[in-house]
């Protein structure tokens, strides 16, 4: 309670006088002490991070090219074994090669672990050149295998290398999220708040827009909106047009927030106690109505993400979104759209689902533990 | 209450034009004008006489300016003409006709089933708070939410081949594919579709569950409940009677985002799994260009979630009489 009264006070430490110090404690960094107790929320937090990073790190982190093609086409993950087969324990992994045979049914390849051929895995080994940040030239990766291969999550028809095909495709389905959302925040914010600054016709303008684009199911609206994107446009176009489709419904909970808290605001005591000291409307807005806002829009964002991301993939699913020769998980999902390759080849779209399902839990998380934290009446 | 309805029915009919609009420049974005793309799609077999391109541009004013020609577009639609299909050769109204009825025969039920399940749990968990079983629903349900349909679809497609060595989707097993109707297909049918009714309503129930746990956790802190069981009613009672009553009312009121959602993800699991409802149909108006198609689609299908939504505001007024008229 002490600390509820004082923090709007004085930045620094203060002694009372009974004598007791109270600290004062800026709501930010009570907002973090809160965050921080959710566990799962920091777990999940910290999960994101290194997700984000292995993005802008692609090349070291994935072991090959995503268009290199090896003669292993359809190849199942090859597991990581510390135990050979004669039942020995080596300290340094291990992957077996393949042994291709072919189903005399189907003629679809069959792959069987060949133990003559064992290849170690190491650390920071030299492979395939790339170029960091697109600009510098490397050949060190994080992990991979000096001879033979290591294909930790398979291969698809032409043997590209999937984990490498995910890591790349991270980089277009992760950004995809932040981008589109900070549309949204922008859209959101000042339609929001004109309409709760303005109010009037203006408002009722605005929450009528609102109501009916909440009012039309998202896929088929993305659809519709996708559908003008031209095909013969280059992959980064696409990928703009696209993330301008994402946002162009994802701003709507951003407005209703933004209002919503903007109205409640307004009424506040100390927004009219600025007021009366005569600040201008600009900085009432800047200074005390925004900062306010702020936490809230940011935990509308967070829970927003999951959405963007999963209407990427749906879309590029389809076929309507990015499309070859951009890779994204959604895209990379594009091939289970056939029935033989769900049931002959699961890891193909094992691996992507993962990613999508794990980020996409890991952002719920994280946005759950922020409304929590921003939520000043929460225990 | 008829006060409430004539207010709800204006603000209504505000929705529904917006969405026409919203559907009008669904039609408009990709470039040419949809007699060109029209004429593009014919086969060389047809041919089109001057006469004709004239007439079919008049009948839609695309020689006027935008306002008149979304006036003509909107006008038709309300008399029931929504323009031709190209790809089809046939007219929208005729597709939806046939394809609409399905969608329908999914979605509703799928609501249904979402509230069904997703009440009781939500109570289950709400009332054992913290207990393993809540935890376990809890986690279960954060899973389901951050799945989103057409996976569960690839995964159920799967799991029917690996483990139960069958097809599934589409809205027959190929065994009934061509059989005349027999109470053995429609037997068949059913059960496909409540298949596609149970991937579907997955993520909703995750998402109601959540909702009405917060709401009736609300509830149950509350004085009244004390009292009620200071006085003695016994728990069974004291909670069925009063906290879930009132939070049932909010979480039923959520309808308005979960028709949606319901919607879309009715249309990209039907694709996924054949089923041949409007979905495929949308997906590939889209892949063609086929504008009209697409646009009275995803106008139908909203005016379907405004009623919807408006029939359960409605019925929720009538139940619950703490809502403002």
């Amino acid at each position: 309670m002490t600390a509820e009264a004082t923090t709007p006070v004085a930045p620094a430490p203060v002694a009372t006088s009974d004598g007791v110090a109270v600290r004062i404690i800026s709501p930010r960094r009570l907002m973090w002490w809160k965050f921080r107790k959710h566990k799962l929320a920091v777990a999940s937090a910290i999960f994101l991070i290194l997700a984000y990073l292995a993005t802008i790190f692609a090349g070291f982190v994935a072991p090959y090219d995503p268009a290199s093609r090896s003669r292993n086409l359809y190849a199942p993950p090859q597991g990581i074994n510390f135990v050979d087969e004669t039942g020995q324990f080596h300290l340094q992994p291990f992957v077996y090669g393949w042994k291709m045979t072919r189903d005399l049914k189907t003629l679809s390849p069959v792959y069987v672990a060949d133990t003559t051929q064992k290849f170690p895995l190491r650390l920071f080994v030299q492979g395939e050149p790339y170029k960091l940040f697109g600009l510098i030239d490397a050949d060190r990766h994080l992990f991979g295998v000096d001879e033979g291969y290591f294909h930790l999550a398979g291969t698809d028809h032409f043997g590209r290398d999937l984990f490498t095909r995910l890591v790349y495709g991270a980089q277009i389905s992760l950004s995809v999220g932040i981008i589109s959302v900070f549309l949204s925040l922008v859209l959101g914010l000042l339609i929001g708040g004109i309409s709760g600054l303005y109010g009037g016709w203006i408002d009722n303008f605005i929450q009528r827009l609102i109501e009916a684009i909440i009012a039309i199911p998202t896929i088929p609206l993305w659809l519709g909106l996708a559908a003008a994107v031209p095909r013969d446009w280059p992959p980064l176009y696409q990928y703009f047009a696209i993330l301008v489709v994402l946002s162009l419904i994802s701003w709507t909970s951003t407005a209703r927030v933004a209002r919503g808290r903007f109205l409640a605001l307004r009424e506040q005591d100390f927004v009219t106690a600025a007021r009366v000291y005569g600040a201008s409307q600009t900085r009432i807005i800047a200074k005390h109505l925004v900062p306010n806002l702020m936490s809230y829009v940011i935990v509308t964002l967070t829970l927003a993400i999951p959405g963007i991301i999963i209407g990427e993939t749906a879309l590029s699913f389809l076929g309507v979104g990015l499309k070859v020769p951009t890779v994204s998980w959604g895209v990379l999902l594009q091939e289970s759209q056939k029935v033989q390759i769900i049931q002959f080849y699961p890891w193909l779209w094992i691996g992507p689902a993962a990613c999508v399902v794990s980020v996409v839990l890991a952002f719920n998380f994280v946005g759950d533990g922020a409304r929590d934290a921003a939520d000043p009446f929460s225990r | 209450m008829l006060n409430y309805a004539i207010r709800r029915s204006g603000q209504m009919l505000v929705t529904v034009f917006v969405i026409s609009v919203i559907a009008f420049v669904v039609i408009q974005l990709p470039p040419g004008d949809f007699v060109n793309s029209y004429l593009a799609t014919l086969s060389g077999g047809n041919i089109v006489t001057q006469d004709a391109i004239i007439a079919l541009r008049s009948q839609f004013g695309l020689d006027e300016n935008i306002v008149v020609q979304y006036w003509r577009w909107f006008t038709n639609l309300l008399q029931g003409n929504m323009g031709i299909s190209f790809q089809y050769q046939r007219t929208v109204l005729d597709l939806l006709g046939e394809r609409l009825p399905l969608t329908l025969a999914i979605t509703i039920p799928t609501a249904i089933f979402v509230y069904l399940v997703a009440i009781p749990i939500g109570i289950y968990s709400a009332v054992r708070q913290y207990s393993p079983t809540d935890y376990l629903l809890s986690f279960v349900g954060f899973i389901f939410l951050a799945i989103p349909n057409f996976l569960i679809a690839i995964i159920a497609i799967y799991i029917g081949y690996r483990y139960f060595g069958g097809s599934v989707g589409g809205l027959f097993s190929p065994e009934y594919e061509l059989a005349p109707w027999s109470l053995g297909k429609v037997l068949n049918m059913l059960q496909n579709m409540s298949l596609a009714i149970l991937i579907i309503g997955t993520g909703g129930v995750a998402a109601t569950m959540r909702v009405m746990r917060g709401m009736l956790l609300d509830e149950l802190s509350q004085a009244y409940v004390e009292t009620a069981r200071a006085k003695g009613l016994s728990e069974w009672r004291l909670i069925m009677k009063y906290p879930v009553r009132v939070a049932v009312s909010p979480v039923l009121s959520t309808i308005g985002f979960v028709l949606p959602a319901l919607i879309s993800g009715t249309e990209i699991t039907a694709t996924v799994l054949n089923i041949p409802t409007t979905g495929p149909l949308l997906l590939n108006a889209v892949r063609s260009q086929d504008m009209f198609l697409a646009a009275s689609i995803i106008f139908v299908l909203s005016i379907l979630t405004v009623i919807g939504t408006f029939i359960s505001d409605l019925l929720l007024v009538w139940a619950d009489p703490r809502i403002k008229l």
